[in-house]
């Protein structure tokens, strides 16, 4: 394949120039750019760039929101053989100085106004930079800043540049190689300095191809770009496959807009990360319960309905004559019109990647009618690694390799990966690279998992946390305590879990939980209850909850890698895990060392049969005073299961 | 009262920039984006001089209204530049809308006069002087905003374009030809304040449903879409959370800055007058105590008085 991302620019506007390439909303009207005239922009910046002292290899920040120009500037730097370095536009300016420093960056292309006076306040530190072009004018009209201009100005530049080196431009492109440096995206590592991933040509657009042939993307579909395209997420569905497959980016008008734009646009191919399907099923179901009651109760009836068979059909399962009539009607007058609500019509193919998602959030998109699957991957591997096929997405599962991938896991249970996707290694810094690439190639991702019976991998856990039982029934197996956690913590009554089994012959765990989703449901039912303390020690909660351990147990029984993981004891603690008390991070991760320690005598009274255990914890409260919570925790015995050999 | 401690707070707020705060008055305050509130890092390479302040346009001579035996305004005068943004402060009760009013021709003071770019205003009578005034690139929002709720955010800005309109309403309700195109060239201009102030995601929403802080920006927008030469803003920021506060200081700052509009406003929150305007003017009872920059006034004894002494 010999390809390179300004060839791939040059085919398309050669092939079909007056087809649209991307969209914008301005003023309230989607403005087009069609190839051709794309192509035109990308030659003016790579002038433009090259009159400025931008050379073959050099970097080029670009930092903003999805803009054409922006978009364009990454083009030209690749045209000449520079890198474009994406970084994240939210980032406050200190972010900004490693990744200047640490590329020894020039040049940069940015948004506005904020992302200027972000630069701006770190040039000490950045003696390197050079030149700051911006795309929209307002609000600098009075910036005297050396190097300081709009990209207008760099087009001008750049034509001037044209009449005094005609033909230039294609012999830059021309001199361009596959196996060359086509972008670097800093990884936001979570300790220590971000570590630059370097990609080439061969690598984005190998992985794009992949990711379309297993999709049949077509030049057709509408995608919206609306995540930061410093993410690699953002920046292979609407760069690395836009120019790949040649079809349309949209541009949504700005942040706020961006539910207005999606149902304007109707995208048919749409990627975005757990959270935000949460956020507009949340904003679905506020909407829904400001409803009138007999909106409401169709609404229930319908959802209910489709929870049933409308996942089913998306498989491609078959499904009562009677039911499919029932869904079609439902689709009529409740399905389709919330899939336009939510702009998702046109969908064709929707991904989610990221985190684990919630089954029941997957399958409300899936029962109404939404082609929503998962993939898996990481800024090292271009994305795709596997992928679920059409009519085999579940929630547990993150889908099979696709084209080119191989996987194996080691010894420890870590996935290694090696693809024609991999990068190329961390920029300056050989020790990191060496640790996650191999002499042969393999890429190690830092994930625990395996391929199950149908081929398709399963995510369980980091490899640093996947611990072994010893002794018992089930001597050796592996266990992952995030696994087994995220499955508790999808139940609503589960805030949080902590469980227990590295070195034990079982597993045991604290559960925490929801004061809010619990406290309702005792009001409910008329169970007085004085606080969370005493919420949490009541028998009908801990029979509750109880019923949500058995539930996740039977599901670990289903696999028998993972059967030796079943929640034999648990207890629910008598406060809520808090990161003031140092139990949780401030993201809200379990401190699982720092738990242990500071409970350890219910951890051995979980291991010693006990029935009870007294226990007194200092907290912290919010105002800096502190206290202690008391209680006599009762320790529950919930049912296991044995394992279930079952074909997928 | 409040009023005591917004005067410390005003102290603190603009202890920054000493030496030519007057020119740059504008930039330091400037909350860099809405989004970060992250502070403007503009340092003396790129202050450059914005604006240029030029020469009187308004004159406010003597004014004295009264309602029966209320003296609202008692023997006011003062001057406003070209292209500068000049405070008028008091408390509650002062006679500050009163001013705006009598300067756009709501109110016809008993005495004195108002001379606009050479014109005296007060002799034109009342029913064509609101009109006159509005021609003249005279606007101004209201402290109770006065948008039509059942409006889009669209609409509301169009009909302020009003005065722009040349076909007539025949014309207009057929749209056809000329005042096809001349809609399409209004709705351009009224895009692009849309776009200047940021609320493109509220477009198609009618005003009635917004929160109170972005229904001041829309009272603005309708005001800007008159593309006026005087801004007259009446307690723009009344009733704002901080953060509100912050955008709206920064959209009336770019007002300013881009369009080179002179603004005369309204404000309670003495930081915030403080930080952004040129001069400022202050009223207590119907009287003026005070005049000049923000600094002057903050050292004028009587304004102190009259801030720490008006508490109820």
């Amino acid at each position: 394949m010999e390809q390179t991302f300004p060839r791939l620019l040059l085919d398309h506007a050669r092939q079909r120039p007056h087809a649209p390439a991307l969209r914008e909303k301005e003023l309230g009207i989607w403005q087009t750019l069609d190839w051709a005239a794309l192509a035109a922009l990308v030659r003016d910046l790579a002038h433009g760039f090259a009159a400025a002292g931008l050379a073959r290899g050099q970097h080029l920040v670009v930092i903003g929101e999805n803009r054409p120009r922006l978009y364009a500037a990454m083009l030209a730097a690749q045209s000449l053989g520079a890198i474009p370095v994406p970084l994240y536009q939210d980032a406050v300016a200190a972010e900004f100085a490693y990744p200047l420093q640490n590329a020894e960056v020039a040049f940069a292309v940015v948004e506005d106004q904020e992302q200027v006076d972000k630069l701006l306040e770190i040039r000490g530190q950045c003696p390197a930079l050079r030149r700051i072009w911006f795309d929209d004018p307002r609000g600098l009209r009075h910036y005297a800043a050396d190097g300081l201009a709009s990209i207008d100005g760099l087009c001008d530049d750049g034509r001037a540049h044209a009449m005094r080196h005609p033909g230039w431009f294609e012999r830059e492109v021309e001199a361009g190689r596959p196996g060359d440096v086509a972008a670097m995206f800093f990884t936001s590592g979570t300790t220590g300095h971000p570590k630059g991933v370097v990609h080439t040509h061969t690598s984005l657009i190998d992985r794009a191809q992949a990711g379309a042939r297993f999709d049949r993307l077509t030049s057709d579909e509408e995608v919206l770009a609306y995540l930061p395209c410093a993410w690699i997420g953002q920046n292979v569905f609407s760069y690395a496959q836009w120019l790949a497959c040649g079809y349309v980016v949209n541009c949504p008008e700005s942040a706020s807009t961006v539910s207005i734009d999606l149902k304007e646009i109707g995208p048919t191919y749409y990627f975005a990360p757990p959270r935000v399907f949460e956020g507009l099923l949340t904003s679905v179901t506020i909407r829904m319960e400001d409803a009138g009651a007999p909106k409401r109760w169709l609404f229930a009836k319908a959802m209910a309905l489709a929870h049933r068979v409308g996942p089913a059909l998306m498989d491609g399962k078959p499904v009562d004559a009677w039911e499919r009539f029932k869904y079609r009607l439902g689709d009529l007058a409740i399905y389709g019109p919330l899939r336009n609500a939510l702009g998702f019509s046109r969908v064709r193919v929707a991904y989610t990647a990221g985190e684990a998602i919630g089954p029941d959030l997957f399958s409300f998109y899936r029962s109404i009618g939404i082609n929503l699957k998962q993939l898996y991957g990481s800024t090292e591997t271009a994305v795709f690694v596997c992928l679920q096929p059409d009519h085999e997405a579940k929630s547990d599962t993150v889908g099979v390799p696709i084209d080119g991938v191989e996987i194996r896991l080691a010894d420890s249970g870590e996935i290694l990966v090696r693809s024609p996707g991999l990068l190329q290694g961390y920029y300056k810094n050989p020790a990191a690279t060496a640790e996650v690439l191999d002499a042969d190639g393999w890429y190690r991702t830092g994930d625990a998992g395996f391929l199950d019976a149908g081929g398709h991998l399963k995510i369980i856990d980091r490899a640093k946390d996947v611990g072994r039982l010893r002794g018992g029934a089930f001597d050796g197996a592996m266990f992952a305590p995030k696994y087994v956690e995220n499955k508790l913590k999808f139940f609503a009554f589960v805030k949080e879990a902590v469980a227990f089994g590295d070195g034990r012959d079982r597993v045991c765990a604290f559960v925490n939980i929801d004061f809010e989703a619990v406290g309702n449901w005792a009001e409910r039912r008329n169970l007085a209850y004085a606080g969370y303390t005493d919420l949490a020690g009541k028998p009908e909660v801990l029979a509750l909850i109880k019923d949500c351990v058995e539930k996740v147990n039977a599901d670990l029984a289903q696999d028998e890698r993972l059967a030796g993981s079943q929640v034999t004891r648990f207890l629910v603690l008598h406060k809520e895990l808090d990161a003031d008390d140092g139990e949780l991070t401030r993201t809200r991760k379990v401190r699982r060392g720092a738990i242990a320690d500071k409970y350890a005598v219910l951890i051995d009274a979980l291991y010693d049969g006990k029935a009870s255990q007294y226990i007194e914890t200092a907290v912290r409260f919010e105002d800096g005073r502190s206290g202690s919570v008391s209680a006599e925790l009762r320790i529950e015995q919930a049912a296991t299961f044995p394992p279930t050999r079952r074909a997928a | 009262m409040s009023a005591s401690l917004t005067v410390n707070a005003a102290g603190g707020a603009s202890a920054a920039p000493s030496g030519a705060q007057f020119q740059e008055a504008g930039n330091a305050a400037a909350p860099a984006a809405p989004a970060q509130g992250a502070v403007s890092p503009r340092s003396g390479d790129d202050a450059a001089p914005g604006r240029r302040i030029g020469g009187v346009i308004l004159e406010v001579e003597h004014i004295t209204l009264s309602f029966g035996g209320v003296k609202a305004l008692n023997d006011i005068s003062f001057d406003v530049r070209e292209h500068e943004i000049r405070a008028i402060i008091g408390p509650n009760g002062a006679g500050k809308s009163s001013m705006l009013n009598c300067i756009n021709g709501v109110y016809q003071p008993q005495q004195g006069d108002i001379r606009y770019r050479g014109e005296q205003v007060s002799q034109w009578s009342p029913r064509t002087r609101l009109r006159r005034m509005a021609e003249r690139g005279v606007a101004r929002t209201f402290q109770n905003l006065a948008l039509f709720k059942g409006m889009s955010v669209l609409d509301n800005i169009m009909s302020g374009r009003n005065l722009h309109m040349k076909r007539h309403l025949l014309w207009q309700a057929l749209r056809l030809g000329p005042a096809l195109r001349e809609e399409i060239a209004h709705r351009e201009k009224v895009e692009r304040i849309i776009d200047f102030l940021e609320i493109q995601a509220h477009r198609k929403t009618p005003v009635g449903g917004l929160p109170y802080g972005l229904q001041k920006r829309v009272d603005l927008g309708r005001a800007l879409a008159m593309e006026p030469r005087v801004l007259l803003l009446d307690e723009p920021m009344a009733g704002m959370n901080v953060e509100e506060k912050q955008d709206m200081c920064r959209f009336i700052l770019d007002v300013n800055d881009e369009f080179g509009t002179t603004i005369v406003l309204i404000e309670h929150d003495m930081g915030v007058v403080m930080d952004i305007s040129d001069r400022v003017v202050v009223l207590d009872y119907g009287r003026k105590i005070g005049d000049g920059t923000p600094d002057e006034v903050r050292a004028n004894p009587e304004v102190i008085r009259a801030y720490l002494g008006a508490g109820e």
